[in-house]
């Protein structure tokens, strides 16, 4: 059984992350995204779980990671000056392996820019903002229905990774109200336990440690410092550090076609439109209104980690055109990847590029 | 076919409600797609409030409005904000007692206003004469899906009154309009 509804982005967010098994929220409320909080103020505590209003975001993402530790599935959601807050704990989650959902309902910046408009310019803050080496992996909706399937999906693969995973979404998707089916129940998947010979961040094939949460009867030691296998602080040995960290960017990247979500139409074209997020929409718009076999379409739900070989895919490209809402960020992973010209469509000031825009880029290089 | 709805007023009249209500109409109990969104800022407070929907027999894909074809304008700063470059083929609702200026596209002047402070008693409910109006007078969403989305979305307690607002928007929106 399932209940349709017509609901705004934000609630489908929170909606998903409730039959996901969320029963930890802190954070500190921030325009674009404060109906995920609100939705998981009122429903939290009805459903056995806990819900805090943190003083800010840093202790907001540090009250997540403590709530993860302790078993339960657990979440934030802020926009760019609070996740620009987070960066440090997030550093600490990537290194503690603590699996959380951060949500990042982007909006226009630097600093407070523009509270009310849409952007997607914190792609690059989600992936190298904290200090060091890491990897993470970064889901971007383009619908309400997405916003609650994929944030169900977020927390899947934050468990099954242990890794920190982040839904950037943006005020389009965040406030816009569309029809959305929630199923009465979703298949979840759990981090696999801590094999009783196994040591706490000891891990197999997969680089995967099992977890064990507090109070499940392991004696674990968690810390943000370099650590051996029974994370214990090894801070000086250049050994030590390298097998860690390395273990810990290789356990997401080696995944790359496992986490992998993404839609191609017409893979033989010449022009390829390679994008995530709301500009998809205006993309399959133009496409449906200009029926045409030589214009692509790469469509990415998972951004990071980056899916190059879904860009190999499209054998007979001859130039790709990337419309991000910000100055051009993903489009430096894409140009990274490709012999062919990359071009950039970036459009900042907070609206979506139209059909009519992106039909004169493609006139303009194709 | 594709049609984009934009409301406007001052905030206080339940402008988003209204496009959020008609949304819902046509997404749940029309069997149409419909995509709600609205302008978020603090200038809304008091201010030129507006929302906005677009329906569609197929799937939405670009989720903007962008030119709209139906407008609802209950208030003369909405309408300077919202409604003056409607353009000339579309067509424009507007509560003639808080609106001074005309369009020029086809208008249908409707005293949802008046009607809700007067014989329904309630100011609260012009948006619902309103939105009653715009299903007669466009087809844009059937009698029936509206009123259940209005069933929907309105208070517990208040149905009886928000129905009767509703279908008074209906007699006007059939009698007053010819879009």
């Amino acid at each position: 059984m399932s209940r349709v509804e017509f609901m705004q982005g934000n609630v489908a967010c929170a909606e998903g992350a409730l039959a996901a098994g969320c029963r930890f929220f802190g954070g500190y409320p921030i325009t674009p995204s404060t109906e995920i909080a609100e939705t998981m103020a009122r429903r939290l505590p009805k459903a056995g779980g806990v819900f805090i209003s943190m003083e800010d975001e840093l202790a907001s993402i540090a009250a997540v990671i403590g709530a993860a530790w302790t078993g339960v599935r657990a979440m934030t959601a802020t926009s760019g000056p609070g996740f620009s807050l987070m960066m440090e704990n997030i550093g600490y989650a990537a290194m503690t392996e603590t699996p959380c959902v951060i949500v990042n309902i982007q909006r226009g910046g630097p600093s407070t820019g523009q509270p009310t408009r849409a952007a997607q310019g914190d792609m690059l803050q989600c992936r190298f903002g904290s200090h060091g080496d890491y990897s993470i992996i970064a889901i971007t909706p383009n619908s309400v229905q997405e916003m609650f399937d994929l944030t169900v999906k977020a927390f899947d693969l934050a468990d099954r990774f242990r890794v920190p995973t982040f839904l950037m979404a943006d005020e389009i998707v965040g406030h816009m109200r569309e029809r959305v089916t929630i199923p009465d129940t979703v298949e979840i998947t759990r981090s696999g336990p801590l094999a009783g010979g196994s040591l706490p961040f000891e891990a197999g094939d997969d680089g995967v440690p099992g977890f064990a949460p507090f109070g499940t009867g392991r004696s674990v030691h968690v810390t943000g410092l370099t650590h051996d296998e029974r994370g214990y602080p090894d801070t000086t040995d250049p050994e030590a550090h390298d097998k860690l960290v390395r273990r810990l960017v290789a356990k997401v990247e080696s995944a790359r076609r496992e986490i992998a979500d993404y839609e191609i139409t017409n893979p033989d074209a010449e022009t390829v439109f390679v994008t995530y997020g709301p500009p998809s929409r205006t993309v399959e718009q133009v496409m449906r209104d200009r029926p045409d076999e030589s214009i692509g379409h790469l469509r990415l739900r998972v951004v990071w980690p980056f899916p190059e070989f879904a860009l190999q895919e499209f054998r007979n490209a001859r130039v790709f055109l990337m419309p991000e809402l910000n100055m051009g960020q993903m489009v430096r992973e894409v140009q990274r990847h490709v012999d062919q010209p990359v071009i950039s469509i970036a459009k900042i000031g907070g609206e979506l590029h139209t059909p009519a825009e992106l039909v004169r880029a493609l006139e303009a290089h194709r | 076919m594709r049609h984009e709805v934009r409301f406007s007023g001052y905030g206080g009249q339940g402008i988003i409600l209204s496009a959020v209500i008609l949304g819902r109409a046509a997404a749940l109990y029309d069997d149409k797609y419909a995509v709600q969104t609205q302008v978020y800022g603090p200038e809304a407070r008091g201010g030129a409030s507006m929302g906005q929907v677009v329906i569609d027999d197929a799937q939405i894909l670009y989720p903007e409005v962008t030119d709209p074809d139906i407008y609802v304008i209950m208030s003369q700063q909405g309408f300077e904000k919202y409604g003056v470059r409607a353009r000339e083929d579309a067509a424009m609702l507007l509560d003639a007692d808080l609106v001074r200026s005309r369009p020029i596209c086809r208008y249908c002047e409707v005293p949802a206003t008046a009607e809700a402070k007067g014989p329904l008693g309630r100011e609260i409910v012009a948006n619902i004469v309103m939105i009653g109006a715009l299903s007669t007078a466009t087809g844009v969403v059937s009698r029936e899906a509206i009123e259940r989305a209005v069933l929907d979305s309105v208070p517990k307690g208040t149905e009886n009154l928000n129905i009767k607002a509703l279908k008074r928007g209906f007699e006007l929106g059939e009698r007053a309009c010819n879009l």
